[in-house]
């Protein structure tokens, strides 16, 4: 398996309403992955750096998710705080041929 | 080759200057070479009166000994005096003949000591009369200091700033001291006589004795001092005498010399002589456009300037006169003044405060929304915001008292640059000071970016005011306006009331539809949504197109996030009145589902605290309830006491009335938290005194109604809207006051910001008086809103979005289901569920 990138499909796109975000459990991973408006998934780890807050339960936009307990705030696709937090990861995340989406670890 | 400069003058102009040319790396471009009368170093002439209290020493007010000239490579000639200038040979003449040539020179002579010449204040040829001084340098004050061992009673001359320390000063060393002062009150330049006669009374508790009105006429006396005459003929006994009637520049040697002079020598913005590209002048012997200084701060930035320039670091840099403003101790007592001391205009706004017996005198003056004056006297809490304030003419507070008072917020009174850098601001959200100002410093300049950044203000928001002072702190003036702030929203650049013309005009009705017509490059933004969704919802009521993801979470699920991500669950309670069939289910429900904590709010519910997303269907299926809306940006509750149903004081049923506006206006969404309170008597036992709205039963079968009050983080007693006869007027008024509110507060303004801001008399003119003929407007407005009212709870039978309720973190105890199977990036396989959520599995 060494090197080679695999795709776990978590479900249909159509699990996640549009502009939300829900939680996956991947192994002992817990990921959250957003479905932007116009389009796009993003995916990041789940609980936020500073409190352990909910970030599937945030608002979104095209750039950034707003933790929902403190407002922290996460660029999606770097993973990089804008509020002075440590960043999330960053999981490659995409939507195959039959609307499934498709996590790539 | 290094230029000749030469300095005339070795007190504390003369000294920073130099000091200020040395920082800019001005020891490689000059030789230096300092003049100064007096035979020494340089030291802080402030610090005078302090050596003459006790409080100091004599080694510890020198600025800089003879070494630092010898280590900065400056020629010192102390004790030498410039008699003349050759501005067209580039020579000063010296009292002893010397001559010394320049390239640039400065001259910094200062000020000396103004001696009215009263008769008897000196001998022919001899100088003053024995047992007279004058206080400006360290030998007059050494002499004054041995003189006064051997003499009891001492008067001053002059009931200014130096005077009134020279008199504290003096009774170290004598048993009575008496201060005379002509004008009529004491710092008459700097106060307006009743901040004088405050000033007095505490000078007079120190057991300084005060006479002021008083000229003196004559020093009596014929080999020492015996005593002074005054004008009207009294005489005042004493063997010393201080002189400290103001001061004058020295300007001898540059009027000697040609150089334009009037009061002081006169100089430009570079701080140059006027027509001389070579000769400069600062400190207290300069005058720049028509204005002299006395103090020490606008020396500062004459220096700077001066430097600046001198070395060419900033040929641009230019002086545009200091604002003057002062804080001191003068004699024991605290002294703040700045600008002003009196109203000059007729339209000028003034506030004052006296309290005599106290000792604590405030005014300010304020022209234009600007302050343009303040004098503090006793209490000097607010001097490090009014200096601010005025020194950089910023926005003033509504509440105009607070400029005077700290109004309910403690921590305004530290100002942004006493503040230590550890020392907490945000007390909500853990920011520094450091963390403000290194945010600064990488180059955000705007208030709400730095408030973005850090999260400072952002909890309780009491904080807003001293982060806003410590960024233009930060930033040095640098602060740039931000244009934002005007906004509803961050993310679409339009006011409140631009915003909803618009969108009315283009029939808006979705949160997408702004962002795609209004946002720059129709760009969403998520800090914008719930604002957005809000004042949708209030412009459409059932024409709104709700989509859920502008929705904060608590308002997707309707109940409130806790900090471990579970839910509270509060079901609506009207006017907190309940039943025991009631308490029985909620304590049901409490068993079945093992809620960690049940808890009365503050709001007189009942809150189920710590439940998991995925049960609340379940739970609100149980309870059968209607939701409390203890989550939202909407009405809340309404507070009441039993009233005159049981009290024995009650003198309204106000529980009945609780119940029925609760009924009304329930779950009405607004800018921010809308709560209530009804009490049945004056005695405020629901506390509708501090109530977004409170309704208060008063004898004789009336109400009256409060708004605008707070009691959280911020507290504010409400303001009277109007007294009304009838439960159903309290309603009417309490709907139209409430959807007047929705239309024009501003996006998390809660009323206690928004009531004084409108302000009540216009809110009463609007709501009441109906000034402006849209009561009838607000009320439909308001009833279409109350029509649109559904129990959200409701959606416990169907959720209206996929996994509305699912968990989002590994809540207490969630089973973590392996990865079954992995595939090649691209194939299909099986899903991978999140464990824990009923619908998911289903």
């Amino acid at each position: 398996m060494a090197g080679m990138t695999t795709g776990h499909r978590l479900g249909p796109l159509d699990d996640i309403p549009v502009g939300e975000g829900r939680a996956y459990a991947v192994g002992d991973l817990m990921i959250a992955v957003f479905r932007l408006r116009g389009g796009g998934v993003r995916a990041v780890s789940a609980v936020c750096p500073h409190a352990g807050g909910p970030l599937a339960d945030g608002l979104v936009d095209r750039r950034l998710v707003v933790c929902p307990l403190h407002q922290h705030t996460f660029d999606l696709s770097t993973g990089c705080s804008t509020t002075g937090q440590p960043p999330l990861t960053v999981y490659p995340v995409r939507v195959d041929a039959d609307d499934q989406l498709v996590l790539e670890m | 080759m290094r230029r000749r400069l030469v300095v005339i003058g070795n007190g504390m102009a003369g000294a920073r200057t130099v000091e200020e040319i040395l920082a800019r790396g001005g020891g490689d471009q000059f030789t230096i070479t300092m003049f100064g009368d007096e035979p020494y170093g340089n030291y802080n002439r402030i610090m005078l009166s302090n050596l003459l209290a006790g409080v100091e020493e004599e080694s510890g007010i020198f600025l800089n000994d003879l070494a630092w000239y010898a280590a900065n490579g400056i020629t010192l000639h102390s004790g030498r005096r410039i008699a003349r200038i050759d501005k067209y040979a580039k020579r000063v003449y010296a009292d002893d003949g010397t001559v010394t040539p320049y390239d640039k020179l400065i001259i910094a002579t200062g000020s000396r000591a103004h001696v009215p010449p009263i008769p008897g204040i000196s001998r022919p040829g001899r100088g003053f009369h024995q047992g007279v001084f004058a206080f400006r340098t360290l030998d007059d004050t050494r002499a004054m200091m041995r003189y006064t061992r051997e003499h009891e009673r001492a008067v001053v001359i002059g009931g200014g700033l130096l005077g009134l320390e020279a008199a504290r000063g003096l009774q170290n060393h004598v048993s009575h001291v008496t201060l005379v002062h002509a004008a009529g009150h004491l710092m008459n330049a700097q106060l307006d006589p009743q901040a004088g006669e405050i000033l007095r009374r505490g000078v007079e508790r120190l057991g300084i004795e005060v006479v002021t009105g008083a000229r003196t006429t004559e020093i009596l006396g014929k080999h020492t001092v015996t005593g002074i005459k005054l004008a009207d003929g009294r005489h005042i006994p004493c063997d010393v005498v201080v002189v400290a009637a103001g001061i004058r520049a020295n300007v001898e040697v540059a009027e000697a010399s040609g150089l334009e002079v009037e009061r002081g020598v006169v100089v430009d913005d570079q701080m140059r002589c006027l027509d001389e590209p070579d000769i400069y002048a600062v400190g207290e012997c300069v005058q720049h456009r028509g204005q002299t200084y006395g103090l020490v701060a606008p020396l500062w930035d004459q220096a700077r300037v001066l430097a600046d320039h001198i070395t060419g670091r900033n040929p641009q840099a230019a002086y545009h006169g200091s604002r003057v403003a002062t804080k001191l101790k003068v004699a024991g007592v605290d002294v703040a003044a700045m600008g002003l001391k009196e109203p000059e205009r007729e339209d000028d706004e003034t506030l004052v405060f006296s309290e005599r017996k106290k000792g604590v005198y405030k005014s300010v003056i304020i022209r234009d929304g600007r302050l343009v004056g303040a004098t503090l006297i006793g209490d000097v809490r607010k001097v490090a915001f009014l200096m601010q304030a005025f020194d950089r003419g910023l926005p003033l507070p509504e509440e105009r008292l607070e400029l005077m008072f700290d109004l309910g917020a403690p921590p305004a009174e530290v100002s942004a640059a006493e503040l230590a850098d550890d020392a907490q601001v945000c007390n909500c959200n853990g920011v520094s000071k450091g963390m403000i100002t290194a945010c600064v410093a990488d180059g955000v300049k705007t208030v709400t970016g730095v408030v973005d950044q850090t999260r400072a203000g952002k909890g309780c928001g009491t904080c807003k005011g001293l982060v806003a002072q410590i960024v233009e702190w930060a930033a040095g003036g640098a602060i740039e306006e931000d244009p934002a702030a005007s906004w509803y929203v961050p993310g679409v650049p339009m006011p409140k009331p631009e915003l909803m013309r618009v969108i009315r005009e283009r029939g808006l009705k979705s949160v997408s539809a702004v962002f795609a017509t209004l946002a720059p490059g129709g760009e969403e933004d998520a800090r914008s949504k719930m604002g957005l969704a809000s004042l949708l919802k209030m412009m459409w009521d059932d024409e709104y197109v709700d989509e859920r993801d502008a929705r904060f979470i608590n308002d997707r699920v309707h109940a409130n996030i806790q900090r471990d991500g579970t839910f509270s669950v509060v079901p609506q309670m009207k006017g907190g009145v309940t039943t025991p069939a009631q308490l029985r289910r909620i304590a049901d429900v409490a068993d079945k589902y093992g809620v960690p904590m049940v808890k009365l709010t503050g709001g007189q519910r009942i809150d189920l605290l710590g439940v998991p997303k995925e049960k609340l269907p379940e739970i609100w299926a149980d309870l059968d309830m209607p939701s409390g809306y203890a989550y939202g940006k909407s009405f809340r509750t309404v507070k009441t006491c039993v009233g005159s149903e049981f009290c024995r004081f009650g003198v309204g049923d106000s529980t009945a009335l609780g119940i029925a506006i609760e009924e009304r206006y329930q779950g009405v969404e607004g800018p921010g938290k809308m709560k209530l309170a009804v009490t049945g008597c004056p005695r405020n036992c629901a506390e509708a005194y501090v109530k977004d709205l409170g309704v208060v039963a008063i004898d004789g079968g009336k109400w009256e109604i409060y708004v605008g009050g707070a009691a959280g983080a911020h507290v504010r007693k409400g303001d009277l809207l109007a007294t009304v006869g009838s439960a159903d007027e309290v309603i009417t008024l309490t709907g139209r006051f409430l959807q007047y509110y929705r239309e024009n507060a501003n996006w998390l303004e809660r009323t206690y910001a928004f009531v004084p801001r409108v302000g009540i008399e216009r809110l009463r003119r609007i709501v009441v008086d109906d000034s402006d003929g849209i009561a009838a407007d607000l009320d439909a407005a308001m009833a279409r809103a109350v029509a649109a009212y559904r129990d959200p709870w409701r959606e416990r039978a169907a959720p209206v979005t996929p996994g509305q309720f699912r968990p989002s973190l590994p809540l207490i105890e969630q089973p973590r289901v392996p990865v079954r199977e992995s595939v090649p990036a691209g194939t299909p396989g099986p899903v991978v569920p999140t464990a824990g959520s009923p619908e998911w599995e289903a």
